[in-house]
């Protein structure tokens, strides 16, 4: 076995894109990635010629199943007017992104390719929840379906297993929604750009409009604990530790290290790349950990030298309010067990010393499940570049940057680090 | 006697139909798997063999689901009627994913990490469609 892990060059981001994400009944997949595309476009700072662009890696989970339509890296290689230059789709749930920028790198490292494109799309919200749920649900293993499991049900099963090991309760889960809507706010692009406590203002003027009873919670964590307001999905997992329905693309232009600079005098390196599998529930290991993460962590740490200590902020996959927590130990920020103490104590807000989904998440940025991984990472762009306005993380050495992408049940991860030099 | 059915997942139906829970254990390494597996996921070794279960376990993680699967709504299950499925630990080791019956999932306080547990099978369906999930109650 090899300890050190090196690509043939160094690649660079140089652009970055991504579309509003909500539910669009009037927008289809293209619009949504020619949002993206548009805006990546435009970020380029000394500007790129389409024509220079080599290859499109395109991460989509199931359009097919959404949609009923597959195929899409031609389509949308069509709608920019790529062809016929070679466009592939990469799918690994809800990681496929990552893993189209994963593809993107070592293609520009290969050295076959200089410029290439990487996004990542999903249309889900022409379908009804129980269809989405359906379609989801199909990216888990098929042990864990048979038994009636649904992605709420398998993150609800894996939070039963770490409360009982380390007495973590559904009172420090709220923590983490609190800060993540908190997050989101400030994010212009967010699904759900709203606090907790805007929420509770809502429900209370909308009940005195029609006149019904108006409710009245002490603060944000009654109102989190009133199974009305925030009913169960499945235990411990309750509407708001879940993340919502959402559409959305994102995209990227990556370009080999030496070329970078023909680009902008502000490229972002890509220091660190991993990637691991896991066999869900029936896996050997503990619960409350997933060996996929603990892989890609390893491989993207040794990739770039770095030590959990070195990332000075994270986006992490919290399609879950638990998952947050996993992802956060699982990437070593924290000991096992340790991760909800630490956002108890504010450790992992905006102004905390590990800021973690200062995009607002998953949970409230939108989860339109092929964009997210370049989604997660456009938000590590935005930081080291110092774009993200209100949202800026407050430290003037902002230089590392890392990404965690989950697919399925544990069945893939994704790592990526970043770094501004 | 020799079990020569493939190690397979349609095989592990076929028994669980015939009310026999059976995983698969190396030969090599002495790992049992359930459901079955071809390949050991310790040592790699191709040589595994059926392996019945004694069905009994303990149950280390679970899940009241108030939304779940087609399948499940078609049995009668919704936020009204939540169902309880988690993880299981068998004695003889690997965990499995199953059903949990007679538990109260409206009240998932009550269900407790660490009950004893025995194996029950759930006979869905008729005729050619009839299908059997496996299931597990507190002994
Ligand atoms: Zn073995």
């Amino acid at each position: 076995m090899k300890e050190k892990r090196k690509i043939g060059r160094g690649v660079c981001v140089v652009g970055a894109g991504m579309s509003r994400f909500g539910m669009f009944p009037d927008k289809d997949s293209k619009d949504l990635f020619i949002e993206a595309y548009n805006e990546m476009i435009s970020s380029v700072d000394k500007g790129v010629n389409p024509d220079d662009i080599d290859a499109l890696y395109l991460g989509n989970f199931s359009n097919d199943y959404f949609v009923h339509q597959a195929h899409w890296a031609p389509i949308i290689a069509d709608a920019i007017g790529h062809t016929p230059k070679p466009a592939t789709r990469t799918e690994c749930a809800c990681a496929s992104s990552a893993l189209a920028f994963k593809e993107g790198v070592f293609a520009i490292a290969s050295g076959f390719y200089d410029v290439v494109l990487v996004g990542g799309m999903e249309e889900m919200s022409k379908c009804s929840t129980e269809e989405v749920t359906a379609g989801l649900a199909s990216a888990a293993f098929p042990s864990e379906l048979v038994a009636g499991l649904t992605f709420p049900g398998i993150f609800g099963v894996i939070a039963s297993a770490y409360f009982s090991q380390y007495g973590c309760t559904k009172e420090d889960l709220f923590n983490i929604t609190i800060k993540s809507h908190s997050n989101a706010v400030l994010n212009h692009k967010a699904q759900i750009p709203f606090t907790i406590r805007d929420i509770m203002n809502q429900k209370i003027e909308r009940a005195m409009k029609k006149g019904t009873p108006v409710p009245h919670w002490k603060d944000e964590k009654e109102f989190l604990r009133d199974p009305k307001a925030n009913p169960m999905v499945a235990y411990p997992m309750s509407l708001y530790d879940c993340c919502p329905i959402s559409d959305g693309a994102s995209c990227m232009l990556l370009v080999s290290e030496q070329m970078a600079r023909q680009f902008t005098d502000n490229p972002l390196h890509v220091v660190g790349i991993g990637q691991g599998s896991g066999a869900g529930l029936q896996g050997s290991g503990p619960l409350t950990s997933l060996e996929a993460t603990k892989q890609a962590a390893s491989e993207a740490y040794k990739m770039s030298g770095f030590k959990p200590a070195d990332i000075q902020f994270c986006e992490v996959h919290d399609c879950f309010s638990i998952a947050e927590l996993i992802d956060m130990e699982d990437m070593g920020f924290f000991k096992p067990g340790e991760g909800y103490k630490a956002v108890d104590e504010g450790l992992t807000r905006r102004d905390g010393s590990m800021p973690i989904n200062t995009s607002g998440g998953l949970k409230c940025k939108g989860h339109p499940v092929g964009a997210t991984g370049i989604a997660q990472i456009y938000e590590v762009w935005e930081q080291l570049r110092g774009e993200a306005g209100e949202r800026q993380i407050p430290n003037n050495d902002l230089r590392i940057g890392a990404v965690q992408n989950l697919g399925g049940t544990g069945g893939t991860s994704s790592v990526t680090i970043l770094e501004r030099r | 006697m020799q079990e020569k059915k493939p190690l397979s997942d349609i095989s592990y139906n076929q028994f669980l139909n015939e009310e026999k829970l059976m995983g698969a254990k190396c030969k090599k390494c002495g790992a049992i798997f359930i459901p079955p597996r071809a390949i050991c996921r310790k040592c790699h070794s191709r040589e595994l063999e059926w392996v019945p279960m004694k069905g009994e376990g303990t149950l280390v993680a679970f899940t009241c689901i108030a939304i779940g699967p087609p399948f499940m709504i078609a049995e009668g299950y919704n936020r009204e009627n939540p169902y309880c499925t988690g993880v299981i630990e068998m004695k003889e080791g690997p965990r499995i994913c199953a059903r949990i019956e007679g538990v109260n999932p409206g009240k998932p306080d009550s269900i407790k990490i660490g009950t004893p547990l025995t194996v029950k099978f759930l006979h869905r369906g008729e005729g050619e469609k009839s299908k059997t999930y496996l299931a597990f109650e507190p002994q």
